[in-house]
């Protein structure tokens, strides 16, 4: 029973925070931003933690100069909070200040990721609608892979176990009306005996709840006074939207990794207070890129899902925003997987659903694709087709890559990068892993024998696939949605992201290439550098011509207030927060909607016709065409945010045109079927000004960057390097 | 007449050698390419048949129309063969004619846009898509009558025909289109939705000629060809044997009726190899039917089929393509239910194209018993609702009904999916927001998947109450045959319907049957068949058993299917294995199919105690079409 004692636990912790927090407010300690805000210009400094597979990264930024720290300690994967506070002892030391000094803590985590990964989340008991039973179960009757793909498909249980799963005597019909009502007698027998038979947590999601979730909160009132500490999400409450699969799904994993979050979050949060004092405040990134309140990401940690590459969007916005770039493709690649996003006008683009693995939910997110190839992706030739195959199985971390020789054998991307030369085996330029290039061509050898090629034009071919899967993404966040990739530069960062980066700029033609400096921590600086963000959203569908901009406008401020209410008790007043209004809209009839964002100046002087006028352009630009049909609004949300700070690092060097006296040694590298005479160069030596002229391979603590021949890399102010071809007409 | 291609440069392609690494980007490309006509189309259209459920099907083919990305074959061959015309730059070609492009869309349903795709005056691909349009007219709303007698009464008839010409739209002849269907809305939408994913397919060639030269692409997708032939040619040779003594695999199934009391109509082929050639012969296929089930089934098509149903088992990245069709002949007689006549109606011809790949499984499972699938939901029943709601406003659903995969040998069949790619179902929610209907119950049936080592998928029951005065007709099948089991495993459970009136009086209603008027306060419980179970089910563990009665998938009772006894919430294992020995002795051998009845004659003289109606008609062939039986 320890788990429900742990439970309980928390339950009671949570209590106590919240009484603690009506405490302070009573005595007007933080009801408002303003006094709490001056109260830390003093300190000013924010820390940003993002815990990765391998290491834990932290990023200490001093508002008042810009200046930051940065620290990088292993993760402990069975307590992430261990090794997060051994980051904190170190750059504390690094930065000579007590942690008591630290205001503001930002944290990506993938911890609720990771419990859906590897499946490790609570046991949930779901209550439906009469008759709804089976929504999991049969789900959207969808089977994956072509024509006979069924042959080999095996569906995984649902989170949510059909044994676990009773049905609610209760229905309401499609515009809110009860139909029949609740069936309280029958129910509450049948939730006694759910509730006791060891379920962590409860999700209640009635059919048409979207239109009025009476029934479901009523039913989590039941719950609440049978089991008081076994949490209950309500889907209504989740997700607010027509889609009964959808919503139940998104709910249930709510439920399912809550439990685990909630106990990480609080054990977190309580440690930071012993060390850094009570009035400590630890965000949560969201997935959406927004930051949410400790509280709130216990409550919907399925916004949590994609914290992770959350974190690295931000920080490559934050960092481009400091190089004057607008428009971005970010390219994060780690050793498995590889995240892609969009970055237009300075705002990533966002998409109603998370996806991890085969889990789908309807919870906002930055429009990350994430692609299953990485550093460790194992290369093959099928027998029968005699083609090409990079991935989807990886080395991972154990056996790793061959070059590591850690008892890996198969040729991973890595390890072609290693035989062309753009990983260097040379041990003495640091870095944690000795690298194998003889383990490296042994592998690589298995694919060149097979196709009769030499092992360096393997190794290229192991390359130009892996980068081709990448292009395949890129272009479902660009010119799937109607941008062209030429307007946009392309952020390479990751763990393998600047090794790749200048080749898929290369392939897209989207320049520059930035590099960030520290591009392995660049996900703490999104953490350090993201604001508060919390939205309202309602489903309402109707005709344009059925209702009035008084409506919608009515609507949508409503939307607002709703969404204002957090950030205020988070303490940015709302003179501090900056809203915007989105309209999902669609013609009547359609599947798909577009979101159209527009703030309230727009909407009081444009209305509804605006809406739809900017719906045909958008419709017309995305898909070629626009039709004269009825508009429909399918929803409307309200997004709140804290005002954008600047943070101006003051401290700038410039040097030279000539990087030369940051180079290491002469190498040579593998490209476009020729081997070309280079140099390796230390990152930390060079300044901003330099200019590289490829090929070359930049060498730092985490990272190594590849700047192709033909290419030059241009290290500006804030110590980017920007590669562009040469002779480009925009390159400095 | 074949179709004259007009190029204002001529010369031929040379073939230039391809390296191995750009030949895999060019597929990657196209793969991607393909993915994103798809995303474009569920986006912009309208009918929630192509937008939530995916009936639609892209295509890119080589400057020869054979396709090296796609789903069911080249759908070109057909048409230029057939279209007495030219093709130049800037046309878009339309037909909905399963007859004037040899079946390649099988019927009016579907409409097929075929865009050539030019390059310096040169013809170097061609993009295609077929979508089903929720109306096309014809006697009956959906377009799908089961009473038709000939294919004039479906709807209309579109031959091949230029909708763009020098890349201007025909909206004349669109708007006649338009003008003949129920919905114009949403065909048009839909319409447009398919233009819009052919545009991005010709960008995407644009570019992949611009980075690697015409050459190179046309030649990379001869390799591409190749490379699925000496794949296909390999499985082949690994999984159908050679005729020994002129011995040849044989199967048959069969679809239940024409909803006009003739069946069942029986589907036979035989099967061999003669060196690297595969012959699947039809030979003894029941004739053509007076009703409108006939599959008009394209040769290309089949061998499709067959191709992308065994190379999921070996190499399920690849990019399939048409480049194996020199491998296999195929043998369908005229006049039988596969090959109908002209003017033979075709519109409900969901069942047999769905029973095609059960008789594929039961052919190539005797060769390569590890890869035999049982039988499951074979099918994409159609539920059609529509009529005029209390405000004068129509209102038309066309919905595919999904039901039982059967027991593989990777595992249990998934209960209530789709057997077919894309598929999925229409949200409960949106139906109500949206139609006249509440959908009281939508659930699995217990019991439903046949029993067996792995255990055949359920099929679901969905209850739809009207809530407007309106039709409903249907198309199902399966209500007499049972979908077979393999290895020991038992079939699945029939399909039933049952309407029951607001005043509580109940009727079967047929598997088949157009136009049944309806109120609100009535309710349609569709219930969909169950997959067949794979192997022994006396070998599955009890406690599997147990759990699927806990998840309401099986009852106690079904578990003695099993020969599981369940008391208290628990296996009784002194129970259970008394009742296996005992059940073992008395089953005696097992046979490789279990089809759940040992004669097509003693099915029916059950038929009418079992399902309630009276046992179908068999199918006599008429006049000209007789040849075909032999």
């Amino acid at each position: 029973m320890s788990v429900t004692d742990d439970l309980i636990k928390k339950y009671e912790d949570r209590l106590a925070a919240f009484e603690d927090r009506l405490r302070r407010m009573e005595t007007g300690q933080s009801t408002s931003a303003a006094p709490r805000r001056a109260g830390r210009v003093g300190t000013g400094l924010r820390l940003g933690v993002d815990v990765g597979g391998t290491f834990t990264d932290l990023l200490l930024l001093d508002e008042r100069n810009g200046r930051t720290f940065t620290a990088k300690v292993p993760s402990t994967p069975s307590d992430s909070s261990i090794g997060v506070l051994k980051g904190i002892e170190r750059i504390c030391r690094l930065a000579s200040i007590n942690p008591t000094d630290i205001t503001e803590v930002m944290h990506g985590t993938t911890v609720a990721t990771n419990t859906v990964l590897t499946r490790s989340g609570a046991l949930v008991g779901l209550v439906t609608s009469k008759g709804y039973k089976d929504t999991l179960q049969i789900a959207r009757s969808y089977v994956p892979g072509g024509l006979g793909g069924w042959v080999i498909w095996n569906k995984t249980a649902p989170l949510a176990p059909l044994e676990y799963t009773i049905e609610a005597d209760e229905r309401m019909d499609a515009k809110g009306a009860v139909l029949v009502q609740l069936d309280e007698k029958t129910l509450r027998r049948d939730l006694k005996k759910l509730l006791s038979s060891g379920i962590e947590a409860l999700t209640i999601a009635l059919f048409n709840s979207y239109t009025n979730d009476a029934h479901e909160l009523r039913i989590a009132q039941i719950a609440q006074e049978i089991a008081p500490h076994i949490p209950v999400s309500t889907s209504a409450s989740i997700m607010p939207e027509m889609y009964e699969y959808e919503r139940t799904e998104t709910t249930v994993v709510n439920s399912y990794v809550r439990p685990v979050v909630s106990k990480y979050v609080d054990s977190l949060q309580s440690e930071l207070k012993r060390r850094m004092g009570s009035d400590v405040m630890l965000q949560i990134l969201r997935s959406d890129g927004g930051l949410s309140s400790a509280q709130a990401a216990m409550d919907q940690p399925v916004n949590l899902l994609m914290s992770g590459p959350a974190g690295g969007v931000s920080g490559a916005l934050w960092i481009a925003k400091q190089a004057k770039f607008k428009n971005l493709l970010t390219f994060d690649m780690g050793g498995t997987s590889t995240d892609v996003a969009l970055i237009e006008n300075s705002i990533a683009r966002t998409r109603r659903e998370t996806r991890v693995a085969d889990v789908t939910v309807r919870a906002p997110s930055i429009d990350v694709r994430t692609v299953g190839a990485g550093g460790g992706s194992i290369s093959y030739v099928p027998e029968l087709t005699k083609a090409l195959r990079v991935g989807p199985q990886s080395a991972g971390a154990d056996p790793g890559p061959a070059a590591y020789d850690m008892g890996g054998e198969e040729p991973t991307v890595t390890d072609a990068n290693v035989v062309l030369g753009y990983l260097p085996s040379d041990a003495k330029l640091g870095g944690d892993m000795a690298i194998s290039r003889d383990a490296a061509v042994r592998a690589v050898s298995k694919i060149a024998e097979s196709l009769s090629i030499s092992v360096e034009d393997a190794a290229e071919g192991i390359v130009r696939i892996v980068n081709e899967n990448m292009v395949g993404a890129l272009r479902l966040v660009s010119v799937e949605q109607g941008y062209d990739p030429r307007d946009f530069a392309l952020i390479g960062f990751g763990g393998a992201g600047p090794l790749h980066a200048n080749a898929l700029a290369r392939l897209v033609n989207s320049w520059p290439t930035i590099i960030p400096p520290g591009p392995g921590v660049l996900c703490a600086y999104g953490d350090a550098t993201t604001r508060l963000r919390n939205e309202a959203s309602q489903t309402y569908v109707t005709r344009v011509t059925a209702t009035s901009d008084t409506e919608i406008g009515r609507m949508l401020e409503d939307l607002h207030d709703e969404a204002a209410k957090d950030l205020t008790a988070e303490g940015v007043s709302r003179d501090e927060q900056e809203v915007l209004y989105q309209v999902d809209i669609r013609y009547h009839g359609q599947g798909m909607k577009l979101t159209i964002d527009l703030d309230p100046d727009e909407f009081r002087r444009d209305g509804i016709a605006g809406i739809a006028r900017r719906f045909d352009a958008e419709h017309e630009q995305l898909f070629t065409f626009a039709l004269d049909a009825a508009h429909e609004i399918v929803g409307l949300r309200a997004v709140v945010q804290g005002a954008e700070k600047s943070f101006l690092n003051t401290e700038t060097r410039r040097g030279g045109v000539d990087g030369s006296s940051a180079r290491v040694q002469p190498t040579r590298i593998y490209a476009d079927g020729d081997w070309r005479e280079g140099y390796i160069y230390d990152r930390a030596k060079l300044q901003p000004g330099n200019k590289i002229t490829g090929p070359a391979v930049v060498t730092e603590m985490d990272s190594t960057s590849v700047i192709l021949p033909d290419h030059v890399g241009v290290v500006d102010d804030v110590g980017n390097i920007l590669i562009w071809p040469v002779g480009h007409e925009n390159a400095t | 007449m074949v179709a004259t291609i007009i190029e204002t440069n001529t010369t031929p392609f040379p073939r230039v050698d391809v390296n191995p690494i750009t030949l895999d980007i060019v597929e990657n490309a196209l793969r991607n390419a393909r993915n994103e006509m798809d995303a474009v189309l569920f986006r912009t259209a309208m009918s929630p048949g192509i937008r939530e459920q995916h009936d639609a099907f892209p295509m890119i083919a080589n400057h020869e129309g054979k396709m090296v990305v796609g789903q069911f074959g080249s759908f070109l061959y057909g048409f230029i063969n057939g279209y007495d015309g030219t093709i130049e730059d800037g046309d878009i070609f339309i037909t909905n004619d399963p007859y004037s492009c040899n079946g390649a869309v099988s019927h009016l349903n579907d409409w097929l846009l075929m865009m050539p795709i030019f390059h310096d005056g040169k013809l170097v691909s061609w993009a295609a898509m077929f979508g089903h349009m929720t109306d096309v007219g014809g006697k009956v709303p959906g377009s799908l009558p089961t009473d038709a007698k000939m294919i004039y009464e479906e709807g209309i008839i579109i031959p091949p025909t230029k909708i763009y010409r020098k890349g201007e739209l025909a909206d004349e002849i669109l708007n006649i289109m338009l003008h003949n269907t129920r919905m114009p809305e949403w065909n048009k939408s839909d319409f447009f939705a398919i233009i819009a994913a052919l545009r991005l397919a010709e960008r995407r060639v644009r570019e992949n000629i611009d980075r690697f030269g015409a050459e190179t692409y046309i030649s990379a997708m001869w390799d591409m060809l190749d490379r699925n032939k000496a794949a296909m040619g390999a499985i082949i040779q690994m999984i159908i044997p050679e005729a020994v003594d002129g011995k040849k695999a044989y199967f048959e199934d069969w679809i239940d009726d024409d909803g006009m009391g003739n069946g069942p109509y029986k589907i036979a082929c035989h099967l061999h190899r003669e060196g690297e050639i595969a012959y699947f012969d039809f030979t003894g296929s029941d004739p053509q039917s007076f009703s409108s089930i006939n599959f008009l089934l394209n040769e290309e098509m089949f061998k499709m089929f067959f191709g992308a149903f065994t190379i999921n088992l070996f190499d399920p990245q690849i990019l399939f393509n048409d480049g194996f069709y020199d491998l296999i002949e195929v043998n369908i007689p005229e006049g039988c239910i596969l090959k109908p006549k002209k003017p033979a109606a075709l519109s409900c011809r969901t069942h047999m194209l769905g029973r095609i790949f059960d008789l594929m499984g039961g052919l190539l499972g005797q060769g390569a018993p590890d890869a035999l699938n049982a039988a499951g939901f074979s099918d994409s029943p159609h539920f059609m609702y529509s009529g005029f709601d209390s405000n004068g406003e129509w209102y038309q659903l066309f919905q595919i009904g999904f039901g039982g995969v059967p027991g593989r040998p990777v595992g249990d069949g998934p209960d209530g999916h789709s057997m077919w790619p894309a598929f999925t179902n229409v949200p409960n929610e949106f139906l109500e927001a949206y139609f006249p209907l509440r959908i009281r119950e939508y659930a699995t049936i217990p019991d439903s998947g046949g029993a067996g080592l792995h255990r055949g998928g359920n099929g679901i029951v969905i209850a739809y109450e009207m809530t407007e005065t309106g039709e409903i007709s249907i198309h199902d099948d399966r209500w007499l045959t049972y979908p077979w089991g393999v290895n020991g495993g038992e079939p699945g459970m029939r399909s039933t319907k049952r309407l029951v009136r607001k005043d509580g009086t109940e009727q079967n209603i047929p598997s088949k049957c157009d136009r049944i008027e309806v109120h609100p306060g009535d309710i349609l419980y569709f219930n969909t068949w169950g997959g067949g179970g794979w192997g022994d089910p006396f070998q599955r563990d009890p406690e599997l058993v147990l759990l699927d009665v806990r998840r309401g998938l099986v009852t106690v009772a079904g578990a003695k299917r099993y020969g599981v006894v369940i008391k208290s919430e628990a296996v009784d294992i002194k129970a259970t294995n008394k009742l296996r020995t005992d059940m073992e002795k008395k089953r005696g051998e097992v046979p490789l199919f279990n089809r759940g009845f040992p004669s097509i004659e003693e099915l029916k003289s059950r038929a009418k105690a079992e399902t309630g109606f009276d046992a179908p008609v068999a199918p006599v062939f008429r006049g000209s079409y007789a040849r075909a039986a032999e």
